[in-house]
């Protein structure tokens, strides 16, 4: 008798998780086309006013995904300006990152399918983040607090097909263990350092800054010779220190700052780093365990195999790869830059 | 049903195979078989309990073996408890984890307790806390299945950054680390737990205030550790209480991945200060540990550079008094550095002293180092002047034969 009662407990008990989490505060929607940010089928992402798309100078490496970003900013309000951190933008502010993947990346005509959209929503008590899943059919993107695993194939620019078998959607506190400083969200990407560079915008080619500031949607611009630029980490004319630091600045930095998560760590690896220790050069690591690979220093100058930092780049093993969440697979490029970086370091 | 689903029951705890059963027979009632979409659907369902609980409620978890591919994240909540139905009958699994770096994450939260239930074979760390005041845990065990190992993750209990910890009833098995680990926090007390086949049982890193009592901490490679490390955000711990604890045969061989600074511990180890000031250690049984009884050094034994300047690294204001060691008539390790300096340097043969002091002082300070030991049963002690190639080893306890006052009881505000 006392097995049924167990069993039917399980039951119920399962029943009641899968029906968890429909309970976040109601304003925010359930579907991602009920905010109106884009025009006509949606899948197009058109955008509608107010609503403004930008890119970053070096972007944070999601399992090889394409991203399409936009700011919101509510009518007469403006961001502005500062020359270290993200810009203050004005409550009401929606950044939306969408996600996706070609086809076929040879002939972007042919199609994309969109995954997830990401929002950050400038509350008047702060951030908020949330996750949104789009249907196959692609007509909208629905709330996932809890986040989602997707398989995603496509063939890359020589061809061949690829596979992510376990792309992974985070869930909100997985927004924001990335998305914090301190003790509340932040964006990430849109600093004047990411943003002073150009855009392809459909009334002709102009750096972002500038035409937000036109747009009066910034203020406090400096003259552009001022505003900070963060390297293009592809861009082979720039020096291999500025790639690398811009990498490493968008996919280790938020978390890897004096304010951020991994500040236990005592590996800082944001832009504004300058000691050497602090940036892992001949530094023990403190709690890495596995994560170490047997190795003794995060940078060993002109050796990236003996350097933890490589080891945990090339790793897929959630208990080793780094970054912890927002990738399944290797940056092969980015790891190649960072070895690169190491090898022509100087030895201090 | 599912071979390794059972195959892990066998393995890991000296649970009730019948309960297990029930469970898959209740998922293959409701028309599940254990496939990966029913993995994923028991994910989201307590990953949404984890972001979606209120203040003052509890997330209650069932008997059963669940069977987890992600991390489990908690962020953001106050009076919160998570209840199994206890340790040996509720069992997170993590063997096929696929995404984050811990078990269970609680960050940013308030007066949490954690009972009653088993974090397995998580890919990284089992149960870190970040950013919390108040974390509690009580009955919970933390374990990595098989041989210890170094791919085992680092730690077991991992609070760091948190501010009244609290791990009671609790135990440790199998961490490539540590398998208790308070580090960079202040008020903490660790008491009535067990650590076994971690590299280090409990170690309390960079922290304030901190009673470690009537733990038992056995075959690991060092079973209690307290140390201050360089190049951290907290730099200085200290104000650590040592005693009744029972602290034995700590021989195991060192699995630690190198790089870590706990891969540096030499197998033998009972108890080990580092660099930490004001540390009382006493009545605790410190039995059968065949290289260090306790150790006190200061961070140059590491052979590490140390380029923060605010780290003080030599121990100081340590009180050592009223313990048992005893050590069966064998030789110290051979095995890493500290063997070799067993070896070749120090001879004891197998007549090693309980208690070693490095003998590095600090030279530029006119105040005299207080290191005092006091009243122990088979106080053997030997000072190896390590700074000055062991020249000068002394087994004379005559310069620290004082006394330093007690230090006051950790007082937990608002536990839970």
């Amino acid at each position: 008798m006392k097995n049924y009662w167990l069993i039917i407990g399980t039951i119920i008990w399962f029943f009641t998780l899968l029906g968890a989490g429909k309970s976040l505060p109601k304003k925010y929607k359930n579907r991602l086309s009920e905010y109106g940010f884009f025009t006509g089928e949606i899948a197009q992402l058109q955008p509608a006013t107010n609503v403004l798309p930008y890119q970053l100078n070096t972007p944070l490496f999601t399992d090889y995904a394409h991203k399409q970003r936009f700011v919101y900013i509510p009518e007469g309000k403006q961001a502005v300006y500062n020359d270290s951190s993200v810009l203050a933008f004005p409550i009401g502010t929606v950044l939306i990152k969408n996600f996706f993947y070609y086809h076929d990346e040879r002939k972007p005509e042919k199609g994309r399918r969109i995954l997830e959209t990401r929002l950050l929503i400038r509350e008047e008590s702060g951030w908020i983040a949330l996750p949104y899943v789009w249907n196959d059919e692609q007509t909208d993107a629905f709330l996932e607090p809890a986040g989602e695993v997707k398989s995603v194939t496509w063939r890359d620019l020589n061809g061949v097909r690829q596979t992510i078998s376990h792309y992974q959607i985070p869930n909100i506190n997985q927004c924001k263990g990335c998305h914090i400083a301190g003790k509340t969200i932040t964006p990430i990407g849109p600093s004047a350092r990411q943003l002073n560079g150009v855009y392809p915008y459909q009334k002709g080619t102009e750096n972002q800054l500038i035409q937000l500031a036109r747009l009066q949607k910034l203020s406090g611009l400096p003259d552009l010779a001022k505003v900070p630029r963060l390297a293009n980490w592809q861009d082979a004319s720039a020096s291999i220190d500025a790639r690398a630091r811009a990498w490493l600045d968008i996919n280790c930095g938020h978390c890897h700052n004096p304010k951020g998560p991994a500040s236990t760590s005592g590996l800082m690896l944001d832009i504004h780093t300058q000691h050497p220790s602090a940036l892992g050069i001949m530094k023990t690591p403190v709690a890495a365990g596995k994560g170490s690979g047997g190795l003794l220093y995060d940078i060993v100058p002109q050796h990236p195999d003996k350097s933890i930092l490589v080891y945990r780049l090339q790793s897929t093993d959630p208990g080793i790869m780094m970054p912890e969440i927002g990738r399944t697979v290797v940056d092969k490029e980015g790891l190649a830059l960072i070895r690169e970086w190491i090898k022509q370091m100087p030895t201090p | 049903m599912n071979l390794p689903l059972t195959k892990l029951i066998g393995e890991l705890l000296n649970r009730n195979v019948k309960m297990k059963h029930y469970y898959l027979l209740a998922l293959g009632g409701i028309g599940f078989c254990w496939t990966a979409s029913a993995q994923q659907d028991v994910q989201k369902a307590l990953q949404n309990q984890f972001i979606t609980v209120q203040p003052g409620d509890t997330i209650a978890i069932t008997a059963g073996i669940f069977e987890l591919e992600g991390t489990l994240w908690m962020d953001d909540k106050q009076n919160v408890v998570i209840r199994g139905q206890g340790k040996d009958r509720t069992v997170l699994s993590f063997k096929n984890q696929r995404s984050g770096a811990e078990g269970i994450k609680i960050t940013n939260s308030r007066n949490i307790i954690v009972e009653e239930l088993t974090v397995l074979d998580a890919k990284g760390d089992a149960i870190k806390v970040q950013q919390t005041e108040n974390i509690t845990f009580r009955h919970v065990k933390t374990a990595w299945s098989g041989k210890p190992k170094k791919t085992n993750g680092a730690y077991g209990f991992y609070p760091v950054n948190c501010k009244g910890v609290t791990i009671e009833y609790s135990e440790s098995v199998g961490a490539s680390d540590a398998g208790i680990y308070v580090g960079q926090s202040q008020d903490i007390v660790v008491r009535y737990c067990k650590a076994w086949h971690n590299v280090a049982g409990i170690e309390i890193e960079n922290s304030l205030y901190a009673d470690v009592h009537d733990n038992e901490v056995f075959n690991n490679t060092g079973g209690i550790l307290v140390f201050d490390l360089p190049d951290l955000i907290q730099k200085k711990g200290g104000f650590v209480r040592v005693f009744n604890n029972h602290i034995h045969e700590n021989n195991h061989i060192n699995f630690a991945p190198k790089g870590n600074i706990v891969a540096k511990v030499p197998q033998g180890t009972g108890l080990l200060i580092l660099a930490t000031n004001n540390v009382e250690v006493f009545q605790n049984r410190i039995v059968n540990n065949i290289s260090v009884g306790a150790g006190i050094m200061s961070y140059y034994m590491t052979e590490e550079p140390i380029k923060d300047k605010e780290y003080y690294p030599y121990p100081d204001k340590i009180h050592i008094h009223d313990n048992y060691f005893e050590r069966p008539p064998v030789r110290a390790t051979s095995k890493g550095r500290l063997g070799m300096m067993f070896r070749l340097k120090l001879k004891f043969g197998i007549d090693v002293p309980h208690i070693l002091f490095d003998g590095i002082s600090d030279a530029q300070r006119s105040e005299k180092m207080q290191i005092c030991i006091r009243n122990n049963t088979n106080q053997t002690f030997a000072n190896l002047d390590a700074g000055n190639d062991f020249k000068n080893v002394s087994r004379s306890l005559e310069n620290f034969d004082c006394e330093l006052p007690s230090l006051q009881p950790v007082i937990m505000k608002n536990a839970r």
